[in-house]
């Protein structure tokens, strides 16, 4: 060994690169633990998952003190809540980005703006969780609801939403903006006609990756909107909803029968793995899709 | 109406619409405090901050958080410490070694990982991490410390991965060049050059990251224990403050003691992580890298 090493100071050129593929080596194996752990956690799900999944437990709801049957109510909850939270969030979203790049004027209040932008991002899911219950549940009387519910979610993947579409926007070069301008087209119609359209491939994306998000939140949830279990289906917004991320969960921690229940969490885990993966990738492939195509 | 006055509006509506943030961030500490604040009435801010026993549920109750923030700390500075030289090292290869395929896979990879919802990959660390822990090390639970931090370190890689590539890849192309032209390695040019110039970027990406495992609640809920007593070791359960406000949430009266020092703790939890937030942006200001006019 130590001759080795010798070898190696004598000769530095050697020595240099010896350092180089022991970082390359490093690099790469934390690259590649990354994509193992991924991997590892979505094939175990799907095999523990796909034994689970049938028409049934997908269209029917929960019997037997959910130790058995589908669960429809839950899938259904989700679609509510995100469809909700996608009500709130995107023009909020959408409107603010338009303000902050095409309009404003650097200055204290856009700072502040953005900083409480950037900070609204950090503040924690469960937090979120509070505020929703102290303000919508409580304050405004919406009780534990859909409402409350999408509200809560909405505002979280707001500065996700902001953030993705401001991006979109910035990257509108320039020139467009001012052959519009140029023309005597009005601020408005530019921004309307010209920069929205060629920047709304990556505002969707980054929308959508947000909307993945609140699909598979649970702390937000916990205590505005989701149930433990409820017999019949929401009738209106004001009414509780049962919600897959909450329902694995209680299965999980809370269920009469933990380790008999396994296979009815696993499903439950696959699904909703399905459905905020699909999501993710659909944001993924209208990317690819749109670098593909760009003009510019 | 002119077009003119319609421009005008259009602006004021849009102005409108992007103060709303900070609303919400004013509604936030509005109902956290609303809600909270009463407990300092019963306890005060420094038997809630450093009281050693946490016994919301008691006759005469106690509410002493310590223990709780100490898991919380706990957890997220493992956590960090595995994720961070993941996160940072992933980055380097993605940004400056791998080749233009692996680079796209790895980037999917990354985003679908910081897409797993947090309850499955407690779920994950409840059925998989937990039993492997406890017939592996013989322990009496495999829901501890460490389990937590490892699961907490898979949902911080992708914010600071992520965040690190951007910061490295916006590291200007003369300084590489340059620096293989006075006959760096690559791997001298990496760790020497492109590294310091994007070490802003990275720190921001490691405070956020931070911020991401601090908050994060159904992991720790779910694979840390549970336990709210100061740890004795790695291998000891811990309660960390997220855990305790959604386990406990649910069954502490309306408005009562245990409902207000809830809230309290959801105080205490977003002025850490907006600290952490602000520290965040502060140093990717101040140390903006800003081109070839930095070093």
């Amino acid at each position: 060994m130590e001759n080795i090493m010798k070898s190696f100071k004598n000769n530095s050129m050697q020595w240099r690169y010896f350092k180089q593929s022991i970082f390359f080596g490093a690099v790469r194996l934390s690259a590649f633990i990354i994509a193992l752990a991924l991997g590892g956690i979505l094939f175990y799900i799907i095999v523990n998952g796909i034994g689970a999944i049938s028409w049934d437990f997908i269209t029917k709801p929960p019997t037997d003190s959910m130790t058995k049957g589908g669960i429809m109510p839950a899938i259904l909850g989700t679609i509510y809540l995100t469809i909700g939270a996608i009500a709130v969030g995107l023009p909020l979203g959408i409107v603010s980005a338009i303000y902050l790049t095409e309009y404003a004027r650097q200055g204290k209040v856009i700072r502040l703006i953005k900083v409480g932008i950037n900070c609204l991002a950090g503040v924690p899911s469960v937090v979120f969780g509070l505020f929703g219950l102290g303000f919508f549940v409580i304050f405004l009387k919406f009780g534990s609801s859909i409402l409350s519910g999408s509200l809560t979610l909405g505002f979280l993947i707001l500065p996700t939403i902001i953030g993705a579409s401001e991006e979109a926007l910035k990257s509108v070069p320039q020139t467009f903006r001012e052959a519009s301008l140029s023309l005597g087209v009005s601020k408005w119609q530019t921004i309307y006609r010209i920069v929205l359209p060629n920047a709304l491939p990556g505002i969707l994306t980054g929308s959508i990756l947000g909307i993945g998000r609140a699909a598979g939140e649970t702390a937000p949830i916990m205590f505005t909107a989701a149930a433990y279990f409820t017999a019949k289906l929401p009738g209106s917004i004001f009414d509780e909803v049962m919600a897959l991320p909450y329902h694995i969960y209680v299965l999980a921690t809370a269920g009469t029968n933990i380790e008999a229940t396994r296979p009815i969490q696993f499903g439950t885990v696959l699904v909703l793995v399905a459905v905020v993966l699909s999501i993710d990738l659909i944001a993924i492939i209208i990317r690819s899709y749109m670098r593909k195509n760009k003009r510019w | 109406m002119n077009r003119h006055t319609k421009e005008i509006i259009i602006k004021y509506v849009f102005f409108t619409f992007s103060l709303v943030s900070i609303v919400v961030l004013g509604l936030i500490v509005f109902s956290l405090f609303r809600e909270g604040l009463p407990i300092f009435g019963k306890v005060s801010v420094k038997d809630f901050l450093l009281g050693m026993e946490w016994y919301p549920t008691y006759d005469p109750p106690s509410f002493g958080i310590f223990p709780l923030i100490i898991g919380s700390l706990i957890v997220t500075i493992m956590a960090t410490s595995i994720a961070v030289p993941l996160g940072v090292m992933a980055a380097i290869y993605i940004s400056e070694i791998a080749p233009q395929g692996i680079k796209e896979i790895l980037k999917s990879v990354i985003e679908l990982l910081a897409g797993l919802p947090s309850v499955v990959l407690g779920f994950f660390g409840m059925v998989v991490v937990a039993p492997w822990l406890q017939d592996t090390f013989d322990l009496p639970t495999g829901l501890n410390i460490i389990n937590a931090s490892m699961i907490l370190a898979i949902m911080a890689i992708p914010t600071i991965s992520s965040i690190s590539e951007d910061a490295l890849y916006a590291v200007p192309r003369e300084f590489k060049e340059a620096s293989y032209a006075l006959g760096a390695t690559k791997f001298e040019t990496i760790t020497r050059v492109i590294i310091p110039s994007a070490l802003s970027g990275i720190s921001t990406a490691v405070m956020l990251g931070m911020a991401r495992a601090i908050g994060e609640t159904m992991v720790v809920l779910m694979v840390a224990g549970g336990a709210a007593a100061i740890p004795e070791g790695l291998f000891d359960s811990v309660r960390p403050m997220p855990a305790s406000i959604a386990a406990e949430m649910g069954e502490a009266p309306f408005r009562s003691a245990h409902y207000q020092a809830l809230f309290a703790i959801g105080i205490v939890l977003f002025f850490l992580t907006l600290a952490f937030n602000l520290i965040a942006d502060y140093v990717s200001h101040k140390f903006r890298q800003i081109g070839s006019g930095t070093l």
